[in-house]
Parts: C-alpha cells; sequence; structure tokens
C-alpha cells in the first residue's frame, strides 16, 4: 500500500501518522507539502495529520482547505481515493467540502487532551474493517473545535447511510457533538474523517492500541485491492 | 560622535531620563565614565537593556558562580541559550527553566504564552526539536480576587501556545500561597533533543560576515519590557500592559522548521534568539561571545509599523524572532529555506572586527559603544544579605482523624487534581509520551529508540521561607525522588530562582541561602545545574513572595518499557522506603488543615537520598517493585491515596509505630522516602535488597479493595476521588 502525509505549515501530527502508516503498511509514506498542486503517482491513500494548518487564526481548517494540494486531494478522492483526515485533517476535509456538516468550539469552550471511550459504529469500510461493529474502544482526543454539528437531514442520512463510522461512548462526550459523533465516511466510504488521534493509541508503550486496528484494517484492504 | 539635536522621538538624556530607565544614579554614571560623553537616547535604551536585572544578573553572579555546572555527562552549561546533557548514542537533550512572571501578571494569557514561546525558542536554536515541556505555576490564595481570573488565562495561554506549536506538555506544579497574590509565578520548562555533535551556539566567528534577521517582523510590542522585568510592582500596573509581548505560535512552529532545515543545511555560523531586549541581547551575545564588533543597519530589519526609531526597534520585544550570523556562500540557499516558510529573512549587517557596536539608521549612527562593556562591563553587586532566622521550633500538633484529614488534603487547593490544567495541555503530541502528567515525573520516549528521558519540577517554597538552606537542598531532592520514582537515573538539572526585591538583605539572604542548598544538593546527587533563569523584584507593594527556587531536573531510562509506574495491583505489599520521624514542621498537614505555617522544615540527609533513590531504581530495574511513587506534601497517607487513585484500588496502611502519633506518622514529611508496591512473593527479597543498601523498609500495609484506610479509620475510594477530583474546579468557579 503506498500512502501519503499531506504537510500544512502548522501540522503538528505529521510524523505521528507517519509512524503509524509505516507500522501497518512497512513502508514509509510520501510527506508531500501543501504547496505542491499535484500527489505522486499511484497512491492508495492520502492521510491529512493533526495539527494547527495556518494557526488555525481563522475557523480550522479553512485556509489548508484552500491549498494548492486541496485540489489534487479532492480530484483524487472523487476518482475513488482513500482519505483519511484525523483532527485537523477532519477539519481540513470538511472545510474542503468532502464531508458534510462543520466542526464548531468545544462546547467546554477549553481545550480537552484525554482518553475517550468510542463505538464502533459501523464497521463496513476500508477504515474499520478492522473492528467488529458496536466494539468499544479506547482513543484520546486533543482539540478546541472537535464539535460535530449538521442540519437535521444530513444527520439522518448520515445515520440511514451507516456512516457514522465512530460515536463518543454515552456520557464520554468531550466536546457536545451531534448524537456524539465523532468520525464520519463519504457516500462512498472511501473518506473517513475523525476528531479521536487513532495514530496516538497506536503503541502499548503509550497507553493503548486501540487505533491499531484501523491502520492494519486499512492496510489490509488496500493490499487486497 | 555628535549627538542630534532633541526630538520628540529621540529626547535629550538625562539623569532624570536615565532613573526612568531602571538605571540607578551611580549606573549612569558608570555610562558617563565609559564613553566620555551623554549617551543617545538609542544608546540609554541599549545600556538599560543590558544592564538590568533580568539581563545582567548583576544581583545574583557572584552566587550563581558557586554552583557545579559540570560533570562528564554535561556538553554544555550556563551561559548558551540552554544546557547541553549526553544522553548516549551520539544524542543529547538541551533544556532550560525560565520565568515570565511579571507579564503572566498583567496580561496572563499572552504573558504565559509568550514564557513557552521564548523557552521553545531558547531550545531549538540550540538545534534541538522541542520534545517535552513542563510549567510550575504560583498564585495567590484560592480566594482572592484575582486569582481564578490569573489561573484561567495562565492555562490557557499555556496551552494555547504549546499545543498549537506541537510540544507535549507533561507536568509540573500548580500551587496557591497568599504570598503569591500580587505577583503569580509563571515558570517554563522546555527540553529537546539534538545530536551531540550538532549544537549550535551563539558566538560569531569571521569579519564581514552576514549578520540575518530570521522570523517575524518587528513591531512595537514589548519595547522595555525587560526592564519591567526588574521592577516592583505598584499601583501603575495596569499602564504596563504594553510592555507584554503577542505570542505567535504558528509561525514559532514555522520558524523551528526553518530553522531545523537551516541548520542541517550547513549555512549557520552562529544563531541566537531575540529574546528579553531583542535585538539589542542578541546582537551584543553574539559579538561578545566571539570577541568580535556588530553593525546593524536597522532601516533593513523587517518592521510591522512604519516610522518606527531606532531605540524602538532595538528594545522591541516582538516574538518569533532570530539573529544568525550566515555562511555568505550558503546565503541563496538559506532565503530559500524562509521563504519556503514564508518567514522574513534579511541581512541587517554584518560582524566587524573592532569592538564596537554600530547601530545605524538610514545612514545615521544612533548608537556606537563599545561591544564588550555592555557586557563585561555590566555591574555586578555584592548585596548585603542577613541569613534568615532559625525557625522557632514547632509547638503542639493538633490531631485529626486521619481520613479526614487526608480528604481534605486531597480535596484542597494544594493537593487536589490538577487534571482541570493538564487536559487543556495537549500532553501527547509527538506520540512517545510513555508516562502522562498526573505522575512523580512525566516520561517521553527518546524517538526511534528504546531509551525514555523523566522530567521533574519541583520546590516547596513554605521550607525555603523557614531555612532557605534546607528549602534549597530539599527542592532538588524532591526532584531527584521523582524521576527515581519513575525508574530514571537523574542527569542534570536547571533552576529557576524567584525571590523579591534583593535590595533588602533578608530577601538577598533568602537567595543567598537557597543557591547554597542547592549546590551542595546538586554536588551530593549528582545533578549539575546547566542552565537557569533569575527572576527578582517578584514584590507588590512591598510584599514579596515566598522564596520559589524552582528545580527542573532531567532523567535517563535506558529502557523506557522499564519505567516504573503508580498503580499498585490488589494484593500488593505496600513498602515504606527510607526513615520515618514524623517531622511536621511547615507540613502540609499543618499549613492546609490548620492554616499554621510553623516550625522548621525537615532536614534533608543528602547521603540517604542518594541511596534510597539508587535502591527504588534498582527496584524497578529488577523487576521487585511494581510501582513507586515519592513522599513529600502530605507524607504517607497522601503518597498511598494517590498511588490508590491511580489504580482504582484502595490501600490499606498500618497505624503508628509505639510512641508516635497518628499526624506524624501518616503526615510528617520526613524527606528520603518512598512508597513502593510489589506482589506478595517479592516482599522478602525487597525487604532484603533494601538491607544490603542500608536503606530503612517495612511493610507497612497492603494494596486491595475499595477504601482507603488508615490505622482505624478509612475512606471509599470513590469520596477520595470525588474530593481530589472536584477540589480544581471550585478553585476557577467552574463548580
Amino acid at each position: 500500500m503506498k500512502s501519503a502525509v499531506i504537510v500544512f505549515p502548522g501540522s503538528n501530527c505529521d510524523r505521528d501518522m507517519a509512524v503509524a502508516l509505516e507500522r501497518a503498511t512497512g513502508r514509509r509514506p510520501a510527506m508531500v507539502w501543501h504547496k505542491d498542486a499535484a500527489l505522486p503517482p499511484g497512491l492508495d491513500l492520502v492521510a491529512l495529520p493533526g495539527g494547527f494548518s495556518f494557526g488555525d487564526y481563522l475557523r480550522c481548517g479553512a485556509i489548508a482547505a484552500r491549498s494548492p494540494i486541496m485540489r489534487a486531494v479532492a480530484d483524487f478522492a472523487a476518482r475513488g481515493g482513500h482519505v483519511l483526515g484525523v483532527c485537523n485533517g477532519f477539519q481540513v476535509l470538511i472545510e474542503a467540502g468532502l464531508l458534510p456538516g462543520a466542526l464548531m468550539r468545544n462546547a467546554g469552550l477549553k481545550f480537552v487532551c484525554r482518553d475517550v471511550a468510542l463505538n464502533v459504529v459501523t464497521a463496513d469500510s476500508p477504515f474499520t474493517r478492522g473492528y467488529e461493529a458496536g466494539a468499544r474502544i479506547v482513543i484520546p482526543v486533543a482539540h478546541h473545535d472537535g464539535c460535530y454539528v449538521a442540519p437535521p437531514e444530513t444527520l439522518a442520512r448520515l445515520r440511514d447511510e451507516d456512516r457514522i463510522a465512530f460515536a463518543y461512548a454515552p456520557g464520554d462526550n468531550p466536546n457536545g457533538s451531534a448524537e456524539d459523533i465523532a468520525g464520519i465516511l463519504s457516500a462512498n466510504r472511501r473518506t473517513l474523517g475523525m476528531m479521536p488521534h487513532p495514530e496516538r493509541a497506536n503503541d502499548p508503550l503509550l497507553g493503548g492500541t486501540d487505533g491499531a486496528a484501523l491502520f492494519e484494517g486499512l492496510a489490509g484492504a488496500l493490499m487486497d485491492a | 560622535m555628535s549627538a542630534s539635536a532633541a526630538s520628540p522621538q529621540e529626547p535629550m538624556v538625562t539623569q532624570a531620563l536615565a532613573a526612568d530607565h531602571g538605571l540607578k544614579p551611580d549606573e549612569y554614571q558608570r555610562i558617563l565614565d565609559l564613553l566620555g560623553r551623554t549617551p543617545t537616547f538609542t544608546e540609554l535604551g541599549i545600556f538599560s537593556a543590558m544592564w538590568n536585572e533580568h539581563c545582567s544578573y548583576k544581583s545574583s553572579k557572584k552566587w550563581l558562580r558557586t554552583l557545579p555546572t559540570e560533570g562528564p555527562q554535561v556538553i554544555c552549561g550556563p551561559g548558551e541559550n540552554a544546557g547541553v546533557v549526553d544522553i548516549g548514542d551520539g544524542q543529547a537533550v538541551v533544556f532550560k527553566m525560565e520565568s515570565h512572571n511579571h507579564p503572566s501578571y498583567i496580561e496572563p494569557y499572552q504573558g504565559a504564552a509568550t514564557g513557552v514561546g521564548g523557552i521553545l525558542r531558547d531550545v531549538f536554536t540550540m538545534g534541538a526539536r522541542p520534545i517535552a515541556a513542563m510549567n510550575a505555576l504560583s498564585f495567590g490564595a484560592p480566594d482572592h480576587p484575582k486569582t481564578a481570573h490569573l489561573v484561567r488565562g495562565v492555562v490557557e495561554g499555556i496551552g494555547g501556545y504549546g499545543n498549537c506549536f506541537g510540544v507535549p506538555n507533561i507536568g509540573g506544579e500548580v500551587r496557591f500561597h497568599r504570598s503569591y497574590n500580587g505577583n503569580c509565578l509563571v515558570n517554563a520548562f522546555a527540553a529537546g533533543l539534538a545530536q551531540a555533535d550538532r549544537i549550535f551556539y551563539s558566538a560569531a566567528s569571521g569579519v564581514g560576515m552576514p549578520v540575518v534577521y530570521l522570523g517575524a517582523k518587528t513591531g512595537r510590542d514589548g519595547v522595555g519590557g525587560a526592564t519591567m522585568a526588574s521592577a516592583e510592582f505598584d499601583d501603575s500596573i495596569e499602564e504596563k500592559r504594553p510592555t507584554v509581548q503577542v505570542g505567535d505560535p504558528f509561525t514559532e512552529k514555522r520558524l523551528l522548521e526553518a530553522c531545523l532545515e537551516l541548520m542541517a543545511s550547513g549555512a549557520v555560523i552562529s544563531i541566537q534568539d531575540m529574546g528579553a531586549a531583542g535585538l539589542t541581547c542578541s546582537a551584543v551575545e553574539m559579538g561578545d561571545k566571539g570577541d568580535l564588533g556588530v553593525r546593524l543597519d536597522l532601516e533593513k530589519v523587517p518592521c510591522r509599523e512604519e516610522g518606527m526609531t531606532a531605540y524602538e526597534m532595538m528594545l522591541s520585544e516582538s516574538q518569533e524572532r532570530m539573529l544568525m550570523v550566515l555562511r555568505p556562500e550558503k546565503e541563496a540557499e538559506a532565503r530559500a529555506i524562509f521563504e519556503k516558510w514564508d518567514l522574513d529573512f534579511a541581512v541587517v549587517g554584518e560582524t566587524i572586527a573592532e569592538d564596537r557596536f554600530l547601530v545605524m539608521l538610514n545612514g545615521e549612527v544612533k548608537a556606537d559603544l563599545p561591544l564588550k562593556a555592555l557586557s563585561g562591563e555590566a555591574p555586578e553587586y555584592d548585596r548585603p544579605w542577613v541569613p534568615t532566622p532559625p525557625a522557632a521550633p514547632l509547638g503542639e500538633v493538633p490531631q485529626m482523624d486521619p481520613a479526614e484529614a487526608l480528604t481534605r488534603l486531597m480535596g484542597g487547593p494544594n493537593g487536589c487534581s490538577r487534571r482541570w490544567v493538564w487536559e487543556q495541555y495537549d500532553h501527547m503530541v509527538l506520540a512517545d509520551t510513555v508516562v502522562r502528567p498526573g505522575s512523580d515525573a512525566g516520561v517521553v520516549r527518546v524517538h526511534g529508540t528504546r531509551k525514555g528521558l523523566a522530567f521533574a519540577a519541583d520546590v516547596t517554597p513554605r521550607y525555603c521561607v523557614a531555612d532557605p538552606v534546607e528549602g534549597g537542598r530539599q527542592a532538588v531532592a524532591e526532584a531527584f525522588r521523582n524521576l527515581c520514582a519513575t525508574g530514571a537515573r537523574p542527569l542534570a538539572a536547571t533552576d529557576n530562582l524567584n525571590f523579591g526585591n534583593p535590595e533588602k538583605p533578608e530577601i538577598m539572604g533568602q537567595l543567598v541561602g537557597c543557591i547554597e542548598g542547592i549546590g551542595e544538593a546538586c554536588r551530593a546527587l549528582d545533578m549539575p545545574i546547566v542552565s537557569g533563569n533569575v527572576s527578582l523584584y517578584n514584590e507588590t507593594d512591598g510584599q514579596a513572595i515566598l522564596p520559589t527556587p524552582t528545580i527542573g531536573a532531567v532523567g535517563l531510562l535506558e529502557d523506557v518499557a522499564r519505567a516504573i509506574r503508580m498503580a499498585p495491583a490488589a494484593g500488593d505489599a505496600l513498602v515504606l522506603i527510607g526513615e520515618t520521624r514524623g517531622h511536621l514542621g511547615r507540613s502540609a498537614y499543618l499549613a492546609e488543615l490548620f492554616g499554621r505555617e510553623e516550625g522548621p522544615p525537615p532536614p534533608v540527609d543528602l547521603a540517604a537520598e542518594r541511596r534510597a533513590g539508587e535502591l527504588v531504581r534498582a527496584l524497578g530495574a529488577e523487576g521487585l517493585a511494581r510501582a513507586a511513587h515519592d513522599l513529600s506534601d502530605g507524607g504517607l497517607a497522601v503518597a498511598a491515596a494517590e498511588m490508590a487513585l491511580a489504580a482504582g484500588v484502595g490501600a490499606t496502611l498500618d497505624g503508628p509505630p509505639e510512641g508516635m502519633t497518628p499526624a506524624a506518622w501518616f503526615f510528617g514529611e520526613d524527606q528520603a522516602r518512598y512508597l513502593v508496591s510489589c506482589a506478595p512473593e517479592a516482599l522478602e527479597p525487597l525487604l532484603a535488597r533494601a538491607r544490603a543498601a542500608g536503606v530503612p523498609a517495612r511493610r507497612v500495609g497492603a494494596a486491595g479493595g475499595d477504601a482507603v484506610a488508615l490505622g482505624g479509620a478509612r475512606v471509599s475510594l470513590a469520596d477520595l476521588r470525588a474530593a481530589h477530583e472536584g477540589g480544581f474546579a471550585r478553585i476557577v468557579s467552574e463548580a
């Protein structure tokens, strides 16, 4: 499986994402600068990492979504490529229109960094096939703007199309997201955006490995492809 | 040189104007003697920046020289931007702690944020990528009207900067005491990882080499900040807000990446960050260390605002800026790196052969000074001091039900969980955090290796005020213990010395005493001081803070997978390491529960500290101890309770031995002690190991159940957790 990690100025989980992808796939991802206009050829996956692209001084992810590379990422997604956005990467995907809804300031108005319990809502995607639907996993969050909101019809559609990938366990919603949504899939199920950081739960030394199945499942799916 | 005519921007320099710049009459006379003429306005600004307490250490230098700064592990001691220590395999850890006290009191968010920014820059200026941060914070009484506002602003500022920059904030301390009502303390620590043979220093070399300005543009923010930080506060404090800088962590992050790329390219001869007194301090530092002069052409400095004067540019403390001496043949390559990151890159001057600091603006001489004299001739004082008189012996100690005392300590302002604070800090970014905040020390893995680095920050100011020498020793000893309790071998330390007005002999006596104790402990425990910072004049309306010499300490784990945790397993034996005499003088028990700050602090036996620390590390390495925790505030009972909460498993402690009161046994603060847990079958070998090491050790209880029992008294784990976790929200008025 061949992957790339997009580096925006202000990305700070780019290395963490690359480490997780390399661990699962055995191949070092290409690190692609935001000013590039094209992706390397033959990619199976593009990952948008966490961080504070452009400082997030405007709406989180708003400027990064207009970087030159994002046109290529949108084309890649439209051609059926797989795209993973974590934390700031999720915010960028939403700002780029690749996923619906919006991510607002946390309900508690504070940055929150802690482990949260998640329910895997669907196992029917290349990202979640390594889990069982309904499984309870623990993955850390670290964000200031992770409160997912969307119009009722969008929420209904996400539900009806089984596109909610992860939901915060009842009572453990760290940011006030609608319907406890922690991560959602695109209509073709090949783009996932999520606020929790699976790349930080990928090594027993770091206090958890519940994120590993995401990368391993993905590697398996794209290897088979 | 002919002084140009006075103008509103550049007034005539007089003794009164010098006094407004914080220069004492004899200091101003020294300038007149040195120059043989009246300085220009810009020159006066430069002198005030270089000769204030913050930059010159003029009151503390004599005493700082007595600290141990060398050791086989030390690559670079004090005097550079940060200390550098060998961690084997060609790698080095680069670290320092620095205060941003005054700005944080005036504008808590930006003051604290730029404190973090400054210390990160100190670390990456030396070629290291920051891998960990900590903060030691001291606030006034919880019910003081400013406290909640300051706590919220400072914590949000630290998080806002560090989270965006992308460095895990893995520990530190937060305390409350009324002596900080008018002067909060924000001590920011950062550590970075570098190649031991690729460290970058500030000394310029070569004549005619381009001096390059890097990073953000220069604005009027922070003009005179270092001078402000060297004065006491009074009622005019609100007028000082414009001297606080504004931080831009996004620019800092780009500056980090651009500097590391630049350093890898071989273009850098020397580099210095622009911190206090910005362009002035950095240019003088580079020239002074390299025995060269520097010429600056200020019209080339990238400015944020139009019409800035030479005085403003030289004193601006705009953040996220660096000064570098460049290899001229690499200029195009260096410029391309900065353009890639959309940062300013401007050649603003050159090194010159003479001992001269020449500052020009549009061809006009604004300052022409002997460069070496600016730092070398800075005043140095041997200020009068009096030793702190011995504390009166402790009187009658009241008793309280131990379970109630424990619950109140664990829920009180100084004992409650700091989760509210550290959940606002990204403590996991970089995906190497092995031990998270809330433990003895934070531990990060050295990326790509099996090694780990442990970090702790400690001081007990209520000990220091009663006996500065003992308090200084104890601060180092506690940091040492916290590292040992995670299994790390202590390597070295940084000190952040926060005191009141050194012109008062009793305050100067606190500084002298604490430095004596720190030096002694650092020698005995092999932890040289490799960097540090002094913050004086922490007084408001004549009221000084408690002496607060914060020690930041760094330790190495050869195998980070063997880091010792704090959580025992049910059924484990609890073993108390070290000798218990039941010392209650200056204890948290007396201070927090009865409002009494009395008696002498516990004596520190440094040889016993060393033996106990080495034993605990060995118990961890040999797999005999499952969990360990150091004993400090609140003694045995608080240590047991913290371990119980960490594990979610209760603990039962035996009652006091013959002749000791419950208060002394459970809450005494004798030093050189740890509580460790071990599997029942490991108990005998563990005790034998302690005997062989000559360290007292005894089984004092067991882990298990759902309560903490202290002799006959007990409190459920649930009640204890509720008190412990709920305490902080009450302080910040969120409960």
